[in-house]
């Protein structure tokens, strides 16, 4: 089986984010980019699919600036056996984004496509729903465990109400939540060979698609900061502090 | 003339009061604004959407296939009466995430998630970057796709009285995807999170899943709803339901007390609706108290128990 991840790359989940003053975006000059955290945790649950023989080959894709190789080395690193890029420094929303994936489904035929569950930027939570939407594939987005029996994967799924389990034929989209594992922690070594692994270049031309109508963004802004609030000493002052707000 | 479809989310039994926030985050956008119900038997539940005041219609599609909401079943049927709406929402719960973006793909339209405001019937306010960032974006021409951020929008009033139709709908429905199974990990003795007006939460401070029972204890006694952090939840103190934040629930109640829990941006993208944020953390320096309302630093081990006896 032939398994598919998407990555993007992100502002890391650790940086405290600027919105520029002008009101035109946020700052991404000199800040620390990775692998989105949901992608990553998709790279690990497809590697370890292939480490328990369910799979035998890991792609990992990703579409963007020349920048996201990095991600894609560190994908390799971290066991990926194949990387592509599809090179554009065009702003790639996410039903552009599934257009281009399943083109290069129907091209590569994997039997499933690992995505995560949102992008930690634009926190949108769609592409992966819209491939399998576009392939007509069954779709386990949010997904705490994966098991293979041989035409089907079983998925367990966080959602409001507690874990759903699903069957899913395959070929399929499967999206990553946090619990599905922890990533693995790579090696100086690996690293350093993933720098000589190649990474394949496609452009947006070697697809035919059409690019989806855009969500224009007109204005970034900061959120409203909360008024600062009071220190207590005691519970007793808590509590009468809570009583006047008539709140116990 | 703008007709908005909300898809109705439930549990088979009720309706989700996420439904009656969309309602809420529609009635700027059109005059008529109806709720589809998939089901396989429906009637209280579309008693439930027809009372909810500003409702037009209620639209019920009751056939076997729709038991469990599966988004490869649900969105075909979406997509064969999506033509007669210029707006499609549903709440931007795990239900909603799921769905809506199949929907979006099916009509080749983007999809605008986690709306938090509606400017105008194509303008709308959505949190980017954990709510760090709020950006105003324009939908293009065509059918409006999206979910609403819940937290942003109050239940929409009762007392409504709109007519409620049966309707078939005949389309080729995958046999793809299978439900097998729901555990329900929402515990019955507390109210539900997204709609609770008080919620205790526990974070990793708490130190053991017995240990988190004081948590609940409050709770109890303030009738309130327990939430949690992520650490929390993956150090299996409490399930996954009651995780608070950006990838787990965004909620708005009266009064948030965060409990050893550090106050993580990932955390707080989940609570900053709340009106009243109380922290008891140990460590004065903790991110927590930048956001807290009241502040009390100390060893939740001790103030705990001193609350639970004050309340009496
Ligand atoms: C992609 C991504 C998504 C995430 N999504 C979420 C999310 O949705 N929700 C979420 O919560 N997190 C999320 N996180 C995780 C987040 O970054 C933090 O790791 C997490 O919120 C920390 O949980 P915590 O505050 O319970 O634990 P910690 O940060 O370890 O804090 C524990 C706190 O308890 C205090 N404490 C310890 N003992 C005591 C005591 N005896 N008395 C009083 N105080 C005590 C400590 O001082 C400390 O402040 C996400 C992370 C990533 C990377």
């Amino acid at each position: 089986m032939k398994i598919l991840v998407g990555i993007k790359r992100v502002v890391d989940y650790n940086v405290k984010i600027q919105v520029k003053p002008d009101g035109s975006g946020i700052t991404t000059s000199n800040v620390k980019m990775s692998i989105n955290p949901f992608d990553d945790i998709a790279i690990e649950a497809a590697l370890q699919l292939k480490e328990a023989g369910k799979a035998n080959e890991v792609i990992a894709i990703t579409i963007g600036s020349k920048t996201c190789q990095e991600q894609l080395r560190t994908a390799l690193a971290m066991g990926a056996d194949r990387a592509i890029h599809i090179e554009t420094d065009e702003e790639i929303q996410p039903l552009t984004c599934a257009r281009i994936l399943k083109a290069f489904v129907d091209k590569e035929k994997p039997e499933l496509v690992i995505l995560g569950k949102q992008a930690i930027d634009n926190d949108n939570s769609q592409t992966a729903q819209m491939l399998a939407a576009l392939a007509n594939w069954p779709q386990a987005t949010f997904a705490s465990s994966i098991e293979i029996e041989e035409n089907t994967a079983i998925v367990t799924r966080e959602i409001d109400a507690g874990l759903e389990t699903l069957a899913i034929d395959l070929p399929a989209v499967i999206s990553a939540d946090l619990r599905l594992n922890k990533p693995r922690y790579i090696k100086l070594p690996d690293m350093m060979k993933a720098k000589r692994k190649s990474i394949e270049t496609l452009t947006l031309e070697d697809f035919n698609i059409e690019q989806a109508e855009l969500i224009k963004v007109l204005k970034t802004t900061r959120p409203t900061p909360r008024q600062s609030g009071i220190k207590v000493e005691t519970v007793e002052e808590l509590l009468s502090t809570l009583k006047k707000k008539g709140l116990i | 003339m703008n007709k908005v479809l909300i898809i109705a989310e439930h549990d088979g039994k009720n309706l989700n009061i996420s439904t009656a926030r969309t309602v809420t985050a529609s009635q700027g956008i059109a005059e008529s604004v109806e709720i589809v119900i998939f089901v396989d038997d429906g009637n209280i539940i579309a008693t439930q959407a027809a009372a909810i005041a500003g409702v037009t219609k209620v639209l019920v599609v009751e056939n076997p296939i729709n038991k469990h909401a599966v988004s490869a079943i649900l969105a075909p049927q979406i997509e064969a009466i999506a033509n007669e709406y210029s707006h499609i929402f549903a709440p931007n719960t795990t239900f909603g995430k799921d769905l809506i973006p199949r929907v979006a793909a099916l009509l080749g339209v983007p999809q605008v998630s986690n709306i938090m405001r509606v400017e105008s019937p194509n303008i709308f306010d959505r949190p980017v970057y954990a709510g760090n960032a709020i950006v105003t974006v324009e939908a293009p021409n065509g059918a409006v796709v999206g979910t609403i951020r819940t937290a942003s929008f109050p239940e929409a009033a009762g007392g409504g009285l709109a007519s409620i139709e049966q309707c078939e709908i005949f389309v080729d429905i995958p046999t793809h995807t299978r439900f097998i199974s729901l555990a329900a990990n929402g515990d019955d003795d507390h109210p539900d999170l997204q709609a609770a007006s008080k919620v205790i939460a526990g974070g990793r401070g708490l130190g053991s899943q017995e240990n988190f029972n004081i948590i609940y204890s409050l709770a109890d006694k303030m009738g309130a709803a327990v939430g949690a952090s992520r650490a929390a939840v993956d150090a299996g103190f409490i399930p996954n339901s009651h995780q608070v934040g950006q990838t787990g629930k965004i909620i708005a109640p009266e009064l948030y007390m965060a409990i050893g829990i550090s106050g993580a941006i990932q955390h707080l993208a989940g609570i900053k609706d709340a009106r009243t944020i109380v922290a008891i953390n140990k460590d004065a320096d903790a991110p927590i108290f930048e956001v807290a309302d009241i502040g009390l630093v100390g060893d939740l081990f001790t103030i705990i128990p001193e609350i639970e006896k004050a309340l009496g």
